[in-house]
């Protein structure tokens, strides 16, 4: 009895557990039933759980429960889901011309983000994240386009590609003036001064062009495609020589590099290996960036 | 010594295991009569009136907007509140509105107590509710204690049938009151009548009816001594000149029963007036007993006052034995001073003081915020755009907000950066006064793209300040967004 009073608390009148810690003891207060079956109740579902879903790991693989329920599964309804909710949008955009696109804000918005992020799944690789192009990549946010600018020719562009494997696709030829012996080393040089003169780009020090010849080099070599005036041709794909954009760099070594030896970029079709919405929304994705005409 | 004790304590535990369980001592409060049960039916009538009720209030908005004027329009992202319309990212007003109401929460409790669990809280008033249909269906305590002897087992299990079913009307009535907050009410009920009701609507109806079932009707006075965290804290919020439901125990000690207690005082003994008669604990909806003081349990519901002014009119001695009283007053009249009623102390100024701050705040910011704005993103990549004429472009996503519920032009402007042109894509038509304007749909926000240019030679890392404003065309508000133009 003595004991068994030890073990109550002389000021509640609880009983405690017997543990105690400098001088303060533990009192054993009862749980509410409910508390303890919502206890047990959170017990068996937790085995029910185990049941009726994916639980246990196994050496290979895991228990698959009875229900057979499967993230991946879940995954699936969920872009069906996706895919009927954009489904009036994405018929418009099917329907519209590229123009009614751009009028629209809302099929503009949707064509936007669309476009967005098919950039980000197919172009990005070479254009960047942001359109921003790099050295032989072009920058799409920019307002230069050696091969058109309007939303009907980004859409050839994109479908066609260029200098890629489809018949219609953007083909031409900066050649090898330098690498084929079309030119003599001088020549070549005395061009590319004349070039870069034609966009007042600094001269290096110690350089003293010789812009006479350089002119008379340009007028019977470059002329044909990029004009008299050197503003280019996006019908052949001739950059504009008398702007602030350069492709492949405005230094007077790269310029010479690209008289010398040619400049070929590649771009793919997509026309085909993506569906004609994605190619419509990229079109005008890129169109919006900014630099469309 | 203590040494030893708690060694042999450490090594003979469990000898004396309490329970595994506290197994639940059910209350069925006695009906009682009176001033504070009066304000109950009265405070009753008033909020479950105004839950039940209010979805069904208009309120015109005008065209392009509901004219419901409580309503939570998930599906739109807007709360709308009679003249207050709120958007998700004004969110803070719901915060400010909760910082207030906690803090009207203390200040209560700073003056009178737990007025809150006493007379508004929800439970509080649900499980009076429940009470009231059990005592209607199987009678008063003593009636029922009576019938679980008497009544045949036909009758019992009837009452027991009428009991849980008025409860349950009740509770679903409860559910589905609260679903109408969040859809137009009238149609909603009209749909779930007709079962055309979304079934989202009828699962929170379930939902709500079980938990108000459960919570009123089973758990009642377990809420607040088990899972409410309210009483807890509240103990913190008291003091000695707080007003508490409060056993007079400087009038009521020693107590002893009516004959005992006169026949003392007719041999000139002390006697309290407390005639030890047990009615404030049977009237008390969370049993328990005033007379141990200020605890936990007790909501200060004011029943037993109640219940003790009764008794004491009925032996003749003065009411008022369980009143709102404060711990000082007690003190004072022992000591033979005069009561004093202290309601401006520091703690109820400084709530009182910081109620009408945020609530200032609250109104202020309501009354001054506009019915347009605008916000602005840099874009990250790239910073910025060489253009072949050799300007500089930065490109701007803007959302543009117009908070009315019609549609509006807005002029959309630039300033900061020299020779800026602003050029912007998406659905403009026109400009005014050389700036493009666009327009937003009613209650809407529109995203855009703007392209700002200039051919204006700026310094190395140039980083220039800019504003974009954005002018009703018609009305002329302006709202303007600052950020910044970025050059190599």
């Amino acid at each position: 009895m003595a004991e068994h009073q030890k073990n109550v608390d002389a000021v509640t009148g609880v009983s405690t557990t017997g543990h105690e810690w400098d001088g303060i003891r533990e009192l054993n207060n009862p749980l509410p039933r409910w508390w303890l079956w919502t206890f047990y109740a959170c017990i068996v579902w937790a085995v029910a759980y185990w049941v009726v879903y994916p639980a246990w790991p196994l050496v290979s693989g895991y228990t698959s429960g009875v229900l057979g329920w499967k993230s991946r599964d879940a995954v699936e309804v969920q872009l069906a889901d996706l895919r009927t909710q954009r489904g009036a949008f994405a018929e418009k955009l099917q329907q519209a011309s590229l123009a009614e696109i751009e009028a629209s804000p809302e099929l503009l918005s949707f064509a936007r983000a669309q476009g967005r992020a098919a950039f980000g799944d197919n172009c990005a690789p070479c254009h960047g994240s942001g359109a921003a192009g790099s050295v032989g990549y072009p920058n799409l946010n920019d307002d230069d386009w050696m091969w058109g600018g309007s939303l009907e020719q980004i859409h050839q562009t994109l479908l066609h590609g260029i200098r890629s494997t489809d018949a219609d696709a953007h083909v031409g030829d900066m050649p090898a003036f330098g690498r084929d012996a079309m030119l003599p080393r001088p020549d070549i040089i005395a061009a590319a001064d004349y070039v870069r003169s034609l966009s007042n780009l600094p001269v290096p020090a110690g350089v003293t062009p010789d812009l006479t010849k350089g002119k008379e080099v340009f007028e019977a070599n470059c002329a044909a495609c990029h004009g008299a005036d050197g503003k280019g041709n996006i019908e052949l794909g001739a950059p504009n020589l008398t702007d602030g954009i350069w492709l492949y760099g405005s230094g007077r070594d790269a310029v010479i590099a690209s008289i010398t030896n040619g400049r070929a970029g590649i771009m793919p079709a997509w026309g085909g290996r993506l569906d004609p919405t994605t190619i419509k929304a990229l079109t005008v994705y890129v169109h919006a960036l900014g630099g469309g005409k | 010594m203590n040494m030893a004790i708690k060694v042999e304590k450490l090594e003979e535990p469990g000898d004396d295991d309490a329970p595994l369980y506290e197994a639940r001592r059910k209350i069925y409060p006695i009906a009682v009569h009176g001033t504070f049960r009066r304000i109950k039916w009265a405070l009753l009538i008033v909020t479950l009136g105004i839950y039940y009720l209010l979805p069904f209030l208009r309120w015109d908005r005008g065209p392009n907007a509901p004219s419901q004027a409580v309503l939570v329009d998930l599906a739109n992202g807007r709360f709308y509140f009679f003249f207050i319309e709120i958007w998700p990212q004004e969110i803070y007003y719901v915060t400010g509105l909760l910082i207030l109401a906690a803090l009207v929460l203390f200040l209560m409790n700073a003056v009178a107590g737990r007025l809150w669990c006493g007379y508004l809280c929800p439970q509080t008033v649900w499980t009076d509710l429940f009470q009231a249909i059990e005592r209607m269906v199987e009678g008063d305590p003593r009636e029922r204690r009576e019938k679980l002897k008497t009544a045949s087992r036909s009758q019992r299990a009837f009452e027991a049938v009428a009991k849980h079913t008025l409860w349950l009307m009740v509770a679903w009535w409860t559910g589905g009151a609260w679903v109408l907050y969040f859809a137009d009410a009238p149609t909603l009920v009209w749909q779930l009548f007709t079962g055309t009701a979304p079934l989202v609507a009828y699962l929170w109806i379930a939902i709500l009816t079980f938990t108000t079932y459960v919570l009123a009707g089973h758990m009642r006075e377990q809420v607040c001594t088990y899972m409410c965290p309210w009483p807890r804290i509240q103990a913190a919020l008291t003091d000695e000149y707080a007003y508490n439901v409060t056993y007079r125990y400087d009038r009521g000690e020693p107590r002893g029963s009516f004959k005992k207690s006169e026949a003392l005082r007719a041999a000139g003994v002390p006697s309290g007036d407390c005639i030890d008669c047990k009615q404030c604990v049977a009237a008390c909806p969370t049993g328990v007993d005033i007379r141990l003081g200020s605890q936990l349990a007790c909501i200060q519901c004011g029943l037993c006052i109640d219940a003790c002014d009764t008794v004491m009119n009925k032996v003749g001695r003065p009411t008022g034995l369980i009143a709102y009283d404060t711990e000082m007053n007690i003190q004072r009249r022992q000591q033979g001073l005069a009561p004093v009623a202290k309601v401006f102390r520091a703690r109820t100024l400084l709530y009182a003081g910081l109620i009408v701050i945020v609530g200032g705040i609250m109104v202020a910011t309501l009354a001054m915020r506009g019915s347009e704005g605008v916000s602005v993103i840099h874009d990250r990549n790239p910073l910025f755009v060489r253009l072949s004429d050799g300007s500089l472009r930065n490109a701007y996503t803007l959302r543009i907000v117009n908070k009315q519920s019609l549609p509006r032009r807005f002029a959309i402007a630039v300033e900061g950066v020299p020779e800026a042109r602003l050029e912007v894509v998406g659905g403009i038509s026109e400009t005014e006064n050389g700036h493009p304007v666009v327009e937003v749909g009613p209650d809407q926000t529109y995203e855009l793209r703007a392209l700002v240019s200039t051919s204006a030679k700026l310094p190395a890392n140039a980083s220039l300040p800019v504003t974009f404003s954005v002018t009703d065309v018609i009305g002329g508000e302006t709202t303007t967004a600052p950020d910044h133009f970025k050059g190599p």
